[in-house]
């Protein structure tokens, strides 16, 4: 066990952990956040994305303590249901969830292409959700409410 | 009746937001109208291994409740769960309409042994037909208005059919500003109702919230990882557990090692209950480092079939239960007769695969338990962890908390019966979540089939004899109420499966069709002793399924059997059609009599823009070649019908197909919600695609090897998918059907179908592999 200092939704935590814990782990279970999900634990189908440096992550297969002292974005730290952010407003707009267990890979996985991207092509969309898997394949309305934030996002 | 409520159920209605009014207090003290449900329909439930459609068995002591509040609010109670089909909104909608009062004056409590009713099973596309028509939820709602409507007559100067409803209050039609508030109505009175089988339902046409596209109402909280899933229940003094599955189908367990694992950081105790290997540990890491280094031995079962023959031998074993469903007896001789068509169609198990592996969390202690638990079967889930726990169903609570969506029986049953095993063991509550690898190698699948047609059609090209003849594999299935062994959990536990009962041949049919599984295809007439149930034209007819025991677990899994059956009979339909050269719409409608199901037809050829002409397009394959298919059903042969048109290219050289629209038409009765409809129609379809084109169990060496997303093939969010278009009919006078498990049911045929006729090469076998369409295309013109 080690003391690790994480960034995460703009606020600093210390937990005493195993460094190799997966940060999923760490953000579920130490930090109680519901947004980050185990899905496989293997990084193929995104569910437990966040973003660290403005890259989407797998946080099931990224050992806590590779990313100390970075700011952590996890789904629960975008917006809430009084103010969503943008993307999650885009989310409801476009009814683009069933069950919701793949949000935070659909969702954060998007977000990062857009800040990246503000313009992106279907193109880049196919790129940056090939691993976030949907069972529920509400796939059509992901990929309108990912060109709707982002038109949003460029008005904005 | 005196509802009986446990410390727990009070409790539980505490927590359940219903602030400073308790269930009790309703019943003994404060003023509340409570309609109590009528001892639901005991459903003679067996432990049928594909048991679906289990709507309960009911309770006298504790019930499901319409209550209103003093401050005019409604609690509802279900036993119908959202599984992420929208079942929550479209539930509130029911309550809110039927009730006249807002949506957000509604709380709608879900699947709960504490406080709702037993209504078994939130599945087989039931939920509506069981809460949307004149019984259940519904019937409650309309008892209660009229109820109220009743009471205002004595504060309003006016008979009751000059009363009306809105806003949640009773006003007079001729002065709406006479009015008297629901809560003022119920007062401090209290008034006990059961269900008034006569109640009268609102008129879909006066309807103002039903019918309309509400917005889910729970999304807002699931975008902003809000919403507590099963996955994020957190518990005071819980433990973190994790299970060792046997390395290999029906190995026992021959020995454990503790020593392996002593002193490791976290470690709880290592739990071993006969075949049921599991660890429990402070923190979930620590778990899986000990699962790591545990040292277990297992001794090998019994050789399963090698599955590059298993179609074979499942058309081979002799074990099998038989079941006639129709003989009109004069199959052979009428085939003798006519021009004859065959064709054998071979459908894999399907996982369903679902994106969270499954999790529960349980708090087992000396005489009771709480179980929080992403199950579609909350009573069933108590009365078998009871029987697991040695302990009484009434001290089981189980919390139904949402999960991964689920499409049928996943893990969710079998991981909250380990989470209750190492409970009880550890006395104190564990949450288990299974590792990508459990959840997909040991959960209960989708049964494979191997499915033999035949047709006969005279000179006129008409049918004149249809028989089918099916072999499939099933072990296990839903545990329902007393057989925790139908899941691996339990069977590792001790606990057998549902016995397969052989018995060959088949009796006879002497019971009028009942085409649950749609084993019987469209185009027949359905007829036993006089009683002609099915929807087509064809009365020389013959439908006999031999089930057999499977190596693997299965269960049902999103249109169960239906989809296998579907797509044999909408690829085979199309085959007949291309023998008699016909076109595929106006050969289906030829021999379709019911009007539904050939309205269905018409509107997605319509709506595709329906090329008429036989398949396959005449002249040179061009490449990419283009082609359209269509199929059809009425599902479940009572709950809902549906037409779907397949655009397709395919690619001679690499085989691979890339479907470009799926326009579909579907009719499910009155339309609660229109999104939600669309949504299912959507995502089924691409369900449908995703197992047509991709989706098989594969297995090595009594291994499963599909254990993973590279094993098991679907497709990601990024990737194109066709351009969808639904056609919904409104039926507002017709019964509520179900609308989940139709558009997947049929897609399969229609993109086979589209690709026969883009290309003359007939897909046979899911899923159709690129290696697969190029043996076609090899073959075509010969097979």
């Amino acid at each position: 066990m080690s003391e690790m200092t994480l960034q995460v939704n703009g606020r600093g935590y210390t937990v005493d952990v195993d460094p190799a814990t997966p940060l999923l782990f760490v953000l579920s279970d130490d930090l109680a956040l519901k947004g980050p999900k185990f899905g496989c634990g293997l990084g193929q189908c995104g569910a437990c994305t966040v973003i660290v440096r403005g890259q989407a992550i797998r946080s099931c297969i990224t050992p806590v303590e590779t990313v100390q002292r970075a700011e952590i974005t996890t789904l629960d730290g975008l917006g809430t249901i009084e103010r969503p952010h943008p993307i999650q407003q885009a989310f409801i707009d476009e009814q683009a969830a069933q069950c919701g267990f793949c949000l935070s890979g659909v969702i954060l996985s998007a977000k990062a292409l857009v800040d990246r991207t503000p313009s992106p092509t279907d193109d880049d969309i196919d790129r940056a959700l090939s691993g976030v898997l949907c069972r529920c394949f509400a796939h059509t309305r992901m990929r309108k409410a990912i060109h709707r934030y982002a038109a949003a996002a460029r008005r904005a | 009746m005196r509802p009986a409520l446990t410390t727990d159920a009070r409790a539980a209605l505490r927590s359940a937001g219903v602030t400073g009014v308790s269930r009790r207090g309703f019943l003994c003290g404060g003023g509340a109208m409570i309609v109590a449900f009528a001892a639901a329909r005991h459903a003679g439930f067996e432990s049928a291994v594909f048991a679906q459609g289990i709507n309960g068995r009911g309770s006298t002591a504790l019930d499901a409740w319409i209550a209103i509040t003093p401050d005019s609010r409604v609690l509802a109670y279900t036993g119908k769960c959202e599984l992420g089909q929208g079942l929550y909104t479209a539930q509130v909608q029911l309550v809110a309409e039927e009730l006249d009062v807002a949506l957000s004056r509604v709380a709608l409590t879900m699947c709960d042994t504490s406080t709702t009713p037993d209504q078994g099973t939130t599945s087989g596309a039931q939920s509506h037909p069981a809460n949307f028509n004149q019984s259940n939820l519904a019937l409650a709602c309309a008892t209660a208005r009229g109820a109220l409507v009743r009471l205002a007559t004595d504060h309003l100067p006016a008979p009751a059919t000059d009363l009306a409803t809105a806003d949640g209050s009773v006003f007079v039609k001729a002065d709406p500003s006479r009015r008297v508030a629901y809560g003022d109505l119920v007062g401090g009175r209290k008034f006990m109702l059961t269900l008034d089988a006569s109640a009268k339902r609102k008129n879909p046409a006066d309807w103002k919230v039903l019918g309309t596209p509400v917005p889910r109402l729970d999304l807002p909280a699931m975008v902003t990882a809000q919403l507590e899933y099963v996955h994020n229940v957190r518990v005071p003094g819980m433990l973190h557990g994790r299970v060792v599955r046997p390395p290999s189908i029906g190995a026992t367990l021959s020995g454990v090692d503790e020593a392996s694992v002593r002193g490791m950081p976290g470690l709880v105790r290592v739990v071993v209950r006969k075949n049921f290997v599991g660890v429990v540990a402070e923190k979930p890491f620590q778990a899986v480092r000990i699962v790591d280094k545990l040292r277990v031995s297992w001794t090998p079962g019994p050789n399963i079939p090698a599955q590059a023959t298993y179609y074979d031998e499942v058309r081979r074993d002799r074990s099998s239960r038989d079941t006639y469903l129709l003989d009109s007896g004069d199959v052979d001789q009428a085939l003798r007769g006519a021009r004859v068509v065959s064709a054998t169609y071979l459908h894999p198990f399907h996982m369903h695969g679902s994106v969270g592996s499954s999790c529960a969390v349980a708090d087992v202690q000396p005489g009771k338990a709480t179980l929080w638990s992403a199950t579609q079967a909350v009573y069933p889930m108590r009365d078998t962890a009871a029987q697991l726990l040695g302990l009484q169903p009434a001290d089981v609570r189980v919390v139904f908390t949402r999960g991964s969506g689920c499409y049928g029986i996943n893990g969710a049953d079998t991981v909250t019966y380990d989470a209750a095993l190492l409970s009880q063991a550890a006395g104190r509550p564990v949450r288990v979540q299974l590792t990508r690898r459990d959840e997909m190698a040991w959960e209960n699948f989708g049964n494979a089939f191997v499915i033999d047609q035949r047709a006969g059609i005279d000179a006129s090209g008409t049918i004149v004899a249809w028989d089918y003849e099916a072999w499939s594999p099933a072990l296990g299935g839903r545990p329902g109420y007393d057989s925790p062994g139908n899941v691996v959990t339990g069977w590792l536990a001790g606990y057998a499966p549902a016995a397969s009962t052989p018995r060959a041949p088949a009796p006879a049919p002497n019971t009028p069709l009942n085409n649950n599984l749609n084993t019987v295809p469209s185009y027949v007439t359905g007829c036993v002793a006089g009683v002609c149930r099915g929807t087509g034209t064809v009365r020389s007819e013959r439908v006999l399924s031999h089930r057999v025991v499977s190596p693997f677990f299965t269960g049902p899994l999103r249109a169960p059997e239906r989809f296998q059956n579907t797509f044999a009979h909408e690829s085979f339909m199309d085959e007949i059609a291309a023998a008699a050269k016909a076109d595929p719409v106006a050969f289906r409608l030829r021999h379709l009599r019911d009007e539904r199901l050939r309205t269905v037809v018409r509107a997605a050829a319509d709506a595709a823009k329906w090329d008429a002409r036989p398949s396959p397009r005449e002249g040179v394959f061009p490449n990419p070649a283009h082609g359209r298919g269509i199929s059809c059903v009425l599902y479940e042969g009572d709950n809902g019908y549906v037409a779907v048109v397949a655009e397709v290219w395919v690619d001679q050289v690499s085989g691979i197909i890339t479907v470009r629209r799926l326009v579909g038409a579907q009719d499910s009765g009155p339309i609660s919600n229109p999104d939600g409809v669309k949504n299912q129609f959507e995502g089924g379809a691409l369900h449908g695609m995703s197992r047509a084109l991709f989706e098989e169990v594969t297995w090595m060496d009594q291994r499963v090897t599909s254990v993973d997303w590279r094993g098991y093939r679907t497709f990601a969010v990024g990737t194109r998918t066709p351009v969808i278009e639904a056609v919904l009919i409104n039926q507002p006078s017709a019964p509520a059907n179900g609308a989940g498990e139709t558009a997947i049911t049929v897609v399969a045929a229609a993109i086979g179908n589209a690709v026969f006729d883009a290309t003359g090469a007939r897909l046979r076998e899911i899923p159709f592999t690129p290696a697969r369409v190029k043996a076609a295309l090899s073959t075509r013109g010969t097979a």
